[in-house]
């Protein structure tokens, strides 16, 4: 033992002296002013990583809150029910007095007006369309008895989930004693199933939470992002064109790059209030519509894709231009057939970036009543609409326990298409941006 | 009597740039099939004048140009000049190598595309493959056209840029400084290249290199403080220059 250490300390008076640490003999005045710089350092890096780390927490936690909250509304209870179609009730269209005689028929145990209320209350009254689905897509059923699985109701779904418990005394909660006891026996009958909730994403809005879907208010967002686009791009890119290779530079262009600056920075909700005071009260278009919207958010996202476009196009080498310019070129084929392009990279970026911040906008559209309930999915730019973040401010608004979830993954829908769209612009930038 | 070798001429040619005069009164010809050096320390007016022989000094804006600058006798700043057929027939290569960021056949295709100089894509073929022939670089990049020019190593690109200038038949040719982001290597084989191009063309170079402008140019114009101190055959001006500036210059006394 003692003499491996030995051997270790003879090793090391062997090795070549380190010419970069400071020598044994140096002033103390040195080595403090050294220390002290090394300390400085550590310090640095110690904040710089600290607020990386908060930060990925802060991003985590907030993850995770939403996901947690949002994922049970990716699923949907189902209850079996065995449904008689009968030929009357058929004719006469009235489904959902066959879905009230099916139940009555299944549990037979509840009695009186109050007992058969809450009876009625297991299946979501949205099951009366799977009945009428299932009549007009084979007319033969009509007049039999068959089994089918229902979508449950919210407040069915809630309690599979787990949302809600029935610790809490009778009268402090929706779901009653019998309603419990009735979905044990339909789960003792293996009558009750978890699938994918498909009509989250085929509905339209609901004032029934277990219905209510994002088809409409993802048709709102499309709609609205492509008139943006439309107008901004071919405003803002041809405003940036112009302003970086043809106009003069005199006190008028720079009042407008200045103004172009300050546009970029204003709140978004006056944007809001310049569309509803212009397209709405004077123009007199369409209330709530996704052209309204689209030309809201334009407005809005103009500033934004002037200035990315101008500095795309000045990080075109001056020496491109002369090297055209000295072919023979003129000004025109100059900025088209090569500036722009060699720029384009760094505009569609800028572009993009510009369409995901219209994408989670709200406040504007909140001024021209894009956060209206729209049931109907819109079919055209002039249906009245919502778009992804209003019908999310829709929802968190709404007092039903089933739009919590939907509240959640609503966001999460919206955080994966802006992911989408950001990393469309980061793989547009990386991949095509030349390197001057 | 118009001088037939005579290819430009400028007389009396002064510029400057807003409240900044660049050139004054600067009397110059430029022989036919003959290399020009324009030598002279930086900041003497060397760019600016060769900027003028293509009026390149037009885009910009505080630029005011005053005399005359002849063209086979044709004063180029005449208003019925149009400069894009001025610059079709001045060609230029620049200082850095500036290839667009396009295939290597696209770089040279561009000039006669524009111009119009080719009616299908046979000819244009030719005389692509024409160009990169005299610019010494077909045999290097026959089998890789379509790859970007900007791929190529410097001395390449350059030679690329000289194919490009070329490629739309061109009667002068200006270089700024083409050499001076070279190495050695490829500076001796665009020395070489211009040796040859000039049984074609007319060519006007600007060079920092005093060996270089001995061994490429018939004639030297030694420019400082934007006037031309001497001018005249380049042999006279490196072994009996008239001026003592010169020859300080030359040898490297100042500058």
């Amino acid at each position: 033992m003692i003499k491996r250490t030995a051997k270790i300390a003879v090793k090391r008076a062997k090795k070549k002296k380190n010419p970069f640490k400071l020598k044994l003999g140096s002033s103390k005045k040195k080595q403090v002013h050294l220390a002290k710089r090394h300390a400085r350092e550590r310090r640095f890096r110690v904040f710089g990583f600290s607020a990386i780390a908060a930060s990925m927490i802060f991003l985590l936690v907030f993850f995770a809150s939403i996901i947690a909250d949002g994922y049970t509304a990716f699923s949907q209870a189902q209850l079996r029910i065995v449904v008689t179609f009968e030929q009357s009730l058929v004719e006469t269209g009235n489904y959902r007095k066959i879905l009230q005689n099916s139940l009555k028929q299944q549990f037979p145990e509840a009695e009186g007006r109050k007992q058969r209320f809450m009876l009625y209350k297991l299946v979501s009254k949205g099951g009366t369309n799977n009945l009428r689905d299932m009549v007009s897509k084979n007319p033969q059923i009509i007049g039999t008895t068959d089994q089918v699985w229902l979508p449950a109701s919210s407040l069915i779904d809630m309690y599979i989930k787990g949302k809600t418990s029935n610790e809490v005394d009778e009268s402090k909660r929706k779901i009653k004693n019998l309603q419990i006891k009735w979905l044990e026996e339909l789960q003792a009958d293996n009558s009750v199933r978890s699938v994918f909730n498909t009509s989250f994403f085929t509905n339209g809005d609901s004032r029934a939470p277990e219905q209510a879907g994002i088809l409409g208010s993802i048709m709102g967002s499309i709609f609205s992002i492509v008139v943006c686009m439309l107008i901004s791009m071919s405003i803002g890119i041809g405003a940036a064109v112009y302003l970086e290779e043809f106009a003069p530079k005199n006190k008028l262009t720079d009042l407008i790059e200045v103004n172009i600056n300050n546009l970029a920075a204003v709140p978004s909700i006056i944007f809001g209030l310049l569309a509803l005071a212009i397209y709405l009260n004077f123009f007199g278009m369409p209330r709530s519509s996704s052209l309204v919207g689209g030309f809201a958010l334009s407005m809005l996202v103009l500033p934004t894709i002037v200035i990315a476009s101008r500095n795309a196009l000045a990080a075109v080498p001056p020496s491109i231009r002369f090297a055209a310019t000295a072919l023979g070129a003129t000004k025109v084929q100059v900025t088209l057939h090569h500036t722009i392009p060699y720029a384009l990279p760094g505009i569609l970026t800028g572009t993009i970036l510009g369409i995901a911040r219209a994408l989670g906008e709200t406040a504007p559209l909140l001024m021209i009543g894009m956060v209206a309930f729209v049931a109907d999915v819109p079919t055209g730019i002039l249906d009245p609409a919502t778009s992804l973040p209003t019908q999310i401010y829709l929802w968190a608004d709404s007092p039903e326990l089933g739009f919590v979830e939907k509240t959640s993954a609503c966001i999460i829908i919206l955080l994966l298409i802006l992911g989408v769209v950001n990393g469309t612009a980061a793989y547009i930038r990386k991949k095509f941006q030349y390197d001057w | 009597m118009k001088d037939k070798n005579i290819r430009m001429q400028t007389k009396g040619l002064n510029v400057s740039y807003g409240d900044k005069q660049a050139l004054f009164d600067v009397d110059l010809e430029i022989r036919k099939n003959k290399v020009t050096a324009l030598i002279g320390p930086s900041g003497c007016g060397k760019s600016t004048f060769l900027r003028c022989l293509n009026r390149m000094n037009d885009v910009v804006d505080s630029c005011k140009i005053d005399g005359d600058v002849l063209l086979d006798g044709f004063n180029i700043y005449k208003k019925k000049v149009d400069v894009v057929l001025l610059r079709q027939k001045i060609g230029m290569v620049f200082q850095k190598p500036n290839p667009f960021p396009k295939s290597i056949f696209e770089n040279v295709a561009y000039g006669p595309k524009i111009h119009g100089l080719t009616s299908n894509k046979e000819q244009l073929d030719e005389l692509v493959e024409k160009s990169l022939n005299r610019a010494g670089l077909w045999g290097e990049v026959k089998d890789r056209l379509e790859d970007p020019g900007t791929s190529l190593s410097g001395g390449q690109q350059q030679r690329l840029c000289i194919a490009r200038a070329i490629a739309v038949t061109p009667e002068v040719i200006l270089m700024d400084e083409p050499c001076s982001a070279l190495d050695p290597i490829a500076t001796k084989i665009i020395e070489d290249l211009i040796n040859d191009l000039k049984k074609k063309f007319t060519i006007v170079i600007i060079t920092h290199s005093m060996q270089q402008a001995a061994r490429v140019s018939d004639y030297t114009a030694f420019f400082h403080l934007g006037k031309i101190i001497e001018s005249g055959t380049t042999k006279q001006m490196f072994s009996e220059p008239k001026l003592k500036r010169t020859q300080d210059y030359i040898a490297g006394k100042f500058g």
